[in-house]
């Protein structure tokens, strides 16, 4: 996608919003103009950026400490097919929980603070990754197994220098995924209960009324979740393009 | 040491496989065939007949079915890590260079590599200006050279070869043929393939298998590696053609 591209599409969209607000003419505690939500959020920049900070700080160490704990499960379960058989339709159960309706649950157990939403960004990656790695693992040509028996390779060397290189592409879709889970669970963990974030934010200003400063918070979190996604995708790219040989020096 | 010089020590133990395989309860041979040492088999047959299930029997793969009978070195010593393989498919792996792909066993049985070996086993294939580059930026030929080189750096006294020249062009697979018949001079051979041409330049003994038994076939007089126009070896290829086609009408 093009910056010329995006550029059109922004503008088209800023028109669009315009108009309705023209046409409808909805009063602006309702639906404000996109120049009162930008006035709302120059005005507020301060507030906004300090609370942009704990969501963006939520997200990162939820997908890091849920890619960590994802990657690391389907190794044990591609290593143990007894761990496979036992853990693998655990988490294919637990799946059929809703990790929205866990949220008041963890905001209970861990409080207000930053932890609560942690967990439940990493309870809502937890899974894509798991799965996608795992199936990157077990997929390897057979090829690759055969010559390694009959070069006498350990089981863990097999994973570390065959398996895991190329489940990478495998691991880089689960982790486009994640980039876009991740912050759905931490601000569903700030709506439930916060002090502080994005999410905290948006509910504090749709109770005052303040729909500009709403409509600001929204826009920065999904810039958050653009930027995020960006970054995680270049990342896929370069290791999906490092198992395929096709990387450049 | 020289590249080799280790298994040149003692002479390349022969194999020899007796007994039967079933798949699904079902016969799938009957086999008492005998690899001789420091010599090149090759094993031809119809698609499915047991050929690669036999070579997968000897490595201790899996091979889905039962085997019921012996498999014993002319030794008698264990065949654990005596013999090393390669397949139709070169097997290298995109994110490694030529050269860590030479290498690949050491790292997986947990040692360090032998990059001045790899190099000098590189040069051997002719590929020494390519050891940096991508398995992706070389040709199907320089790929199974690549193979050839891992195979060998495995420094085995037995190398068993399953289709490896297969799915390579005519030219590529004349000259591979004569760059493993050179390097691998000494060894226990066997070579699965469906080319009759191929195993009747490159043999010192054919065998052609079918379900009730493995046939040994009668090879030119000269020494393998055999001329592509010596009228002996086409007429063995003919007759072993001829003979295929007969048994295993389409």
């Amino acid at each position: 996608m093009r910056l010329r591209d995006i550029l059109l599409a922004l503008i088209i969209g800023l028109c669009l919003w315009q108009a309705i607000v023209i046409l409808t003419d909805a009063p602006h505690f309702i639906l404000p103009s996109p120049w009162r939500v930008a006035n709302a959020a120059y005005n507020s920049r301060v507030i906004i950026a300090e609370n942009a900070w704990v969501t963006a700080l939520e997200v990162m160490l939820g997908l890091i400490i849920g890619t960590a704990l994802g990657v690391a499960t389907a190794i044990q379960l591609a290593l143990s097919k007894t761990a496979e058989r036992l853990i693998l339709p655990i988490l294919v159960f637990t799946q059929a929980v809703p990790v929205f309706a866990l949220a008041p649950l963890l905001t209970l157990w861990f409080g207000y603070g930053m932890a609560s939403k942690i967990i439940m960004a990493v309870l809502i990656i937890y899974f894509p990754i798991t799965s996608a790695f795992h199936d990157g693992l077990t997929r390897s040509d057979r090829g690759y197994g055969d010559l390694s028996v009959s070069m006498g390779a350990g089981r863990w060397n097999f994973m570390r220098h065959v398996q895991i290189p190329h489940a990478l592409p495998s691991l880089g879709t689960g982790l486009k995924l994640a980039a876009v889970y991740a912050p759905i669970g931490a601000v569903i963990g700030e709506w439930v209960g916060a002090s502080k974030g994005l999410g905290y934010l948006m509910l504090l200003a749709n109770g005052r009324a303040k729909i500009d400063l709403m409509f600001a918070s929204l826009i920065v979190l999904a810039c958050l979740t653009v930027i995020l996604h960006i970054t995680i995708g270049i990342l896929a790219t370069r290791i999906t393009r490092y198992a395929q040989g096709t990387s450049q020096k | 040491m020289a590249d080799g010089a280790g298994w040149r020590m003692s002479t390349s133990a022969g194999i020899t496989i007796c007994g039967q395989h079933h798949l699904n309860d079902q016969l799938l041979f009957d086999a008492n065939l005998c690899l001789p040492g420091g010599k090149w088999t090759c094993l031809l047959g119809r698609s499915g007949v047991g050929k690669s299930t036999i070579l997968r029997l000897i490595l201790g793969l899996e091979t889905g079915g039962t085997f019921t009978g012996r498999i014993t070195a002319s030794d008698d010593a264990p065949l654990d890590n005596r013999i090393s393989y390669m397949a139709q498919s070169d097997l290298l792996l995109p994110w490694l260079s030529v050269l860590d792909n030479i290498c690949i066993g050491a790292r997986l049985r947990g040692t360090a590599p032998d990059i001045a070996r790899a190099q000098k086993l590189l040069a051997r294939v002719g590929l020494c200006a390519h050891g940096h580059q991508k398995p992706n930026a070389l040709s199907g030929g320089m790929r199974q050279r690549t193979a050839l080189a891992r195979t060998l750096y495995e420094n085995r006294p037995i190398v068993f070869l399953d289709e490896p020249f297969s799915a390579l062009d005519a030219g590529t697979r004349a000259d591979m043929q004569e760059l493993a018949a050179e390097v691998l001079h000494g060894r226990t051979v066997l070579l699965v393939t469906h080319d009759p041409a191929e195993a009747a330049r490159l043999a010192d003994q054919i065998v052609v298998m079918s379900a009730s038994e493995t046939r040994i076939w009668p090879t030119p007089n000269s020494p393998a590696l055999r001329a592509i126009n010596d009228p002996e070896t086409l007429d063995c290829q003919a007759r072993l053609l001829a003979y295929l086609r007969r048994e295993h009408p389409t």
